[in-house]
């Protein structure tokens, strides 16, 4: 072979390699994603999370995600009803004299963001995946986007420090810890939030 | 103990209270103010609503230490309010009231609700109202006076 032919067999040697690196790269990168969204699958269904993230046209209260007591409705974008609103007993912060959550903007989520079924048993993973990644359903947000509404959501945060109920013990909280949480949607964004098949 | 200034009714008043003191005591035992009635103390019966900053409000599970600067009107307030003063109008009128220990509560809960929709529909009533509780049963006579208001204030 002349010296040229050499040269050119070798850059092709190198350009396969860095494909087959690039592929194993991403092919790894989707599996670390997909360990990364199963971590946030286990918070996200959650009671904290997922009494807000109801079906229903009322919220949903207690481990035991039972109907949210004296009558309260869901109303025009999950804030309730004039004079029967969130903000009708839930304040900015949580009140733990009197055992009440509270945090900035106490809303129900859309029920486009919904995950549960009618019957209250919550969506598998991957449905629970697309939807949060379908932009006409999640605000349209893209990967960043829901990477900052974990890291600072006020309502994703009060999540992990959900006070006290009224009888003064704590309320439960997600498997994971809010950085625990952030770290694995970081994974997940940087994988493409990939979703697993249903 | 902390000391907060609170305005409620347009006066500006002192109070030195545990932070955590719902605002229902602050109201009846610091000030006695009693128009405003301890029901169940859970926030299930509206008896003791109050307006926090427009809001209609359950007094009883707001600490004083949450209230911050926001105006309060309570019961004892609704005479000097345009909407409340025909509220309480259509409520004589209709002889709405039985034994009467909600129906402050009842009262301020529809004068959000009046102020917030000018001509509601029974269904707005119902999920507007669905949180004060009236153990006399008034509810058919609470919904014709809301109307009632309504027509009055146009």
């Amino acid at each position: 072979m002349t010296g040229r032919q050499n040269v050119a067999v070798l850059a092709a040697w190198i350009g396969m390699t860095v494909v087959v690196v690039r592929l194993v790269e991403a092919q790894s990168t989707r599996a670390d994603g997909l360990a990364a969204w199963e971590q946030m699958y286990s918070v996200l269904t959650h009671p904290r999370c997922v009494n807000c993230h109801t079906a229903t046209a009322y919220p949903q209260q207690g481990d035991d995600r039972h109907v949210h007591y004296f009558n309260v409705v869901r109303g025009r974008g999950g804030l309730g009803v004039p004079a029967f609103s969130c903000t009708t007993c839930h304040q900015q912060a949580n009140a733990d004299s009197t055992g009440v959550p509270g945090a900035a903007g106490w809303h129900l989520a859309p029920l486009s963001m919904q995950w549960q079924d009618l019957n209250d048993r919550i969506l598998p993973s991957s449905a629970v995946c697309t939807a949060i990644t379908d932009r006409s359903k999640n605000h349209n947000l893209d990967g960043p986007g829901l990477l900052r509404h974990h890291e600072g959501e006020p309502l994703v945060l009060w999540a992990f420090k959900p006070g006290r109920r009224a009888d003064g013990t704590p309320r439960s909280v997600p498997p994971l810890t809010h950085d625990e949480f952030v770290r694995a949607t970081r994974v997940w964004v940087k994988a493409g939030t990939p979703c697993p098949k249903s | 103990m902390a000391s907060y200034v609170l305005t409620i009714n347009s006066r500006q008043r002192d109070v030195i209270a545990d932070p955590g003191t719902p605002l229902l005591w602050v109201l009846r035992e610091h000030l006695k103010m009693r128009g405003t009635k301890y029901g169940c103390g859970i926030a299930a019966c509206g008896a003791c609503t109050v307006h926090v900053g427009g809001v209609a409000t359950r007094s009883c599970v707001l600490p004083v230490s949450l209230v911050g600067a926001r105006p309060i009107v309570t019961i004892e307030g609704m005479a000097a309010d345009r909407v409340g003063r025909v509220v309480q109008e259509a409520w004589v009128s209709g002889d709405v009231v039985q034994c009467g220990y909600c129906q402050g509560g009842q009262i301020m809960t529809a004068v959000t609700l009046l102020k917030n929709v000018s001509k509601p529909t029974d269904s707005q009533i119902e999920q507007s109202m669905g949180g004060n509780i009236c153990r006399c049963g008034t509810y058919v006579r609470i919904r014709a006076a809301i109307k009632q208001a309504a027509q009055q204030l146009g």
